[in-house]
């Protein structure tokens, strides 16, 4: 029963994947462009950068950034936060253990 | 000495770190014209750290100044984002102005690249790097500590850290 099932999935997920490969664009023809060429042009002369991806990083999609950072310094709060130093003081001890 | 590792390994450290720094700063600066930029630098960085801590079992008492220096790397991008407010926020205004990193490119298109433009972006990969080698080597100093890697050291209980 199970395999049965495994089977029929792996068929139907193997033929919406052959669907979208024989389908798929050629390799650098992308179906819409106008976002590529904005960014392409738009970063030397208006940004006066040379890296794109930078470019996109930093100013097109800096909250993003913005976000990642912050998702890293919670992770730091985090790690921080769990691992830290505890000592009991000797009444707690004493009240733990009664 | 228990947590220390052989001779060999030490010296090989010493040697390695400095390129290792060197290289993460590069990566960092020249984010705005190369592969590269604020987290792959920062990550480089924090590799060393990585290294340190296993070679020699101890980092010394850096924990305050790497939290420090996180949380400033982190404010100091958030207000660069900030002062671009009269138009958006993230606004680059400084690309262009002829200051610092304000150059222009020596010519559109295909071109060598040019240090000192980019603007905000430079500053800002700038203090990502900082903020993400920080981070990075604070989470593996606190874990290798706590996972018995480095030698313990004298702590201070949350109770007299309040009276201090």
């Amino acid at each position: 029963m199970r395999k049965s099932i495994a089977i029929v999935a792996f068929l139907v997920i193997f033929a919406f994947l052959a669907g979208a490969a024989v389908e798929m664009r050629p390799f650098g023809e992308p179906d819409q462009s106008a976002m590529d060429d904005h960014f392409l042009g738009d970063t030397q002369e208006r940004h006066q950068v040379n890296n794109v991806v930078t470019a996109v990083l930093f100013d097109y999609r800096g909250l993003d950034t913005l976000g990642e950072a912050t998702i890293l310094f919670s992770a730091v709060s985090g790690v921080l936060t769990v691992l830290r130093e505890i000592k009991k003081d000797e009444k707690e001890e004493e009240v733990a253990t009664k | 000495m228990k947590y220390e590792m052989s001779r060999v390994v030490r010296t090989v450290t010493d040697i390695l770190v400095v390129p290792i720094i060197i290289f993460g700063i590069y990566l960092i600066i020249h984010g705005h014209l190369t592969p590269g930029g604020g987290f792959q630098g920062g990550a480089v960085i924090a590799s060393s750290t990585a290294l340190l801590v296993i070679a020699y079992g101890s980092f010394g008492k850096h924990k305050k100044d790497l939290s420090s220096l996180e949380s400033l790397g982190l404010t100091l991008f958030i207000l660069l984002a900030l002062i671009g407010m009269g138009s958006t926020m993230f606004y680059n205004y400084i690309s262009g102005t002829g200051g610092l990193f304000g150059g222009t490119l020596p010519s559109l298109g295909i071109n060598p690249g040019y240090i000192n433009t980019g603007g905000t972006i430079t500053l800002m990969n700038l203090m990502v790097g900082l903020e993400v080698s920080a981070a990075l080597s604070l989470i593996i100093w606190m874990m290798s500590k706590r996972s018995g890697m480095m030698e313990p050291e004298e702590t201070i209980s949350p109770s007299e850290e309040v009276e201090k």
